[in-house]
């Protein structure tokens, strides 16, 4: 949170005829609460400093305070685009750390949504690049299918927004049948729309001229500057981790990793329409081949929350439920340490978690990935013009409450 | 996937016994922080080509800790994904490490925020100011010994009147 200029740029002789712009904290085209300071020579931005902290809220010290069932609901917040996903992830890290390893239906309810949270947080992405260069269509025909994924977490857990959804050892809620046929549904009728989407800009000159040659990243530099998902993908990185190291049921299911070799904004925009044809056949695999049995793990393990019905109903499920949540109870943790990653729609998206033996985390650490790929900014955008910026910042997908945390 | 033998053998046949564990899969080396760069250098030629994080605990009053602060290095192969975690102990008397950022352009934002939260300084990081907190601010807080709740830095910034904003 500050914008002195970094020793290595100091203001010269030479250099004070440049203009500098303030763009953001507030501005519509940032999409959330980041500033960037631009040094302009004319409209090409010679320089950018990124200055963040605006949304800084201690979610990491938070996470040194609240269990390991409390703590999904902050998840929720980090990436509020896909926060199914985060739950995935923090459970996925919490699970490693307690070494539970989670039933087959539970592992592929967890792939049906954290894919569904993919194609709502690249539908949100290549709309908002689309909305930034001016293509005000092509970002309502996103939104309006982003709701119909909503729709389908409302049906599955109660919430649109801050799903929640995942427990230690299991979920909220078994999936419904009620679920699985407007999965289906959206299945089956959402490439249809995809087509459009793709007409609508694939080849439209105004957008390929805004977006192809801005914003270039070769894939050493990639790998150089810590990025990963989309953004390495694009720069021609094969690393994906549901391929390259298959947690939940992506061992089982056939799908392609999505590259593309330029590197530019385009590309970016491009390997993420792909990647969202990719995970509606993942969901389309898996939605037709979830096993039956348990999505908790037994109680016998003494980890999953017993059902409302239970505990309010049974003795045997007040207890199960008293010995978890009360603070001197609880879950046995070592005092160890483990670090778990997914494949968000964002890039790694992983926890390292200290345990300490008690019921809440010593160390709560995530990897964010927007985070890393903000620090690319200033190296994408340098030489490039004024306009180039929201093309820019779109096609990273900087989401602010996990830039911050 | 965690590191293979011969990893771990041609790093026990350049740096001599090292303290490996494994947990979960997850395998750890603990170095000194005067043998660090080397290490990492050593690493990356071996075919860490991707620093996955950089993070640090603070141990105090953790059951068992002789160090204060563990830096936390995790690397990954983008190739055969290959991971390793790197751990590096530091205590107050000398909270200074060398920084990766000659290694990897990506440990820039990375470090900052581990000196913004904890305070340990990395020698050689070309631009280490606090990145999340404003600049007035003179704690760290994510260390231990900072409060979750009650008063502090943010109750002693300047008033910033309107006629002077």
């Amino acid at each position: 949170m500050s914008v002195v200029a970094p020793p290595d740029r100091p203001p010269t002789s030479e250099t004070d005829y440049l203009w500098t712009l303030n763009f953001g904290p507030q501005h519509p085209a940032t999409h959330t609460t980041l500033r960037l300071v631009l040094k302009l020579d004319g409209e090409r931005v010679v320089d950018a400093l990124p200055d963040i902290g605006y949304l800084h809220s201690g979610f990491e010290k938070i996470g040194e305070h609240l269990d390991y069932n409390q703590y999904v609901t902050v998840t929720d917040r980090m990436n509020y685009i896909s926060p199914m996903a985060n739950n995935v992830a923090w459970h996925g890290a919490v699970e490693k750390l307690l070494g539970i390893e989670i039933t087959p239906r539970c592992k592929y309810i967890r792939t049906i949504i954290a894919e569904l949270s993919r194609i709502s947080d690249h539908l949100l992405c290549t709309g908002a690049i689309g909305l930034d260069v001016g293509a005000f269509t092509f970002f309502l025909y996103a939104f309006y299918q982003r709701e119909r994924i909503y729709n389908i977490f409302e049906t599955l857990c109660g919430a649109r927004f801050t799903n929640s959804y995942t427990r230690v050892g299991g979920l909220m809620y078994d999936i419904t049948p009620q679920v699985v046929t407007q999965i289906r549904d959206f299945v089956r009728t959402f490439p249809e729309t995809l087509d459009d989407m793709e007409r609508l800009l694939n080849k439209n000159r105004i957008f390929i001229d805004r977006t192809k040659g801005v914003g270039l990243l070769t894939p050493e530099e990639a790998t150089n500057w810590s990025a990963t998902g989309p953004v390495a993908r694009a720069s021609g990185v094969t690393r994906d981790l549901r391929k390259d190291e298959p947690y939940l049921a992506y061992g089982d299911l056939d799908f392609k990793v999505c590259c593309a070799r330029a590197g530019d904004c385009f590309a970016r925009y491009y390997v993420r329409m792909a990647e969202i044809r990719e995970s509606l056949r993942i969901v389309q695999q898996a939605v037709e081949n979830i096993p039956s049995g348990p999505f908790n793990v037994g109680v016998d393990e003494r980890t999953t929350l017993p059902s409302k019905r239970d505990v309010y109903q049974t003795i045997e499920g007040t207890i199960t439920h008293f010995e978890l949540v009360m603070w001197n109870r609880g879950f046995v943790v070592p005092s160890e340490e483990a670090y778990a990653a997914i494949e968000a729609p964002n890039g790694e998206l992983g926890f390292y978690l200290s345990g300490d033996g008690s019921n809440v985390a010593y160390r709560a650490r995530c990897r964010p990935p927007s985070f890393i790929h903000f620090a690319l900014f200033p190296k994408l955008i340098k030489g490039h013009t004024l306009s180039d910026v929201v093309a820019v910042l779109g096609s990273l997908n900087i989401i602010a409450a996990e830039l911050d945390r | 996937m965690p590191a293979t033998p011969q990893t771990l053998d041609a790093l026990k046949a350049r740096f001599g016994e090292l303290p490996t564990s494994e947990f979960r899969g997850d395998t750890r080396v603990v170095v000194g922080k005067e043998r660090l760069l080397e290490l990492m250098e050593f690493l990356r030629s071996a075919g860490f080509d991707l620093l996955v994080d950089v993070t640090c605990v603070d141990y105090l009053n953790y059951r068992g800790a002789t160090d204060r602060f563990g830096l936390v290095y995790l690397l990954a192969n983008t190739i055969t994904s290959e991971r390793l975690t790197v751990r590096c102990y530091v205590n107050e008397s000398g909270l200074r490490v060398p920084s990766l950022v000659p290694l990897w352009s990506g440990a820039n934002w990375l470090e900052r925020e581990v000196y913004d939260m904890f305070g340990v300084a990395f020698d050689g990081h070309p631009d280490l100011r606090r990145i999340l907190l404003p600049e007035e601010f003179t704690a760290f807080p994510l260390r231990k010994d900072y409060p979750l709740q009650g008063r502090g830095e943010r109750h002693n910034f300047p008033v910033l009147l309107r006629s002077q904003a």
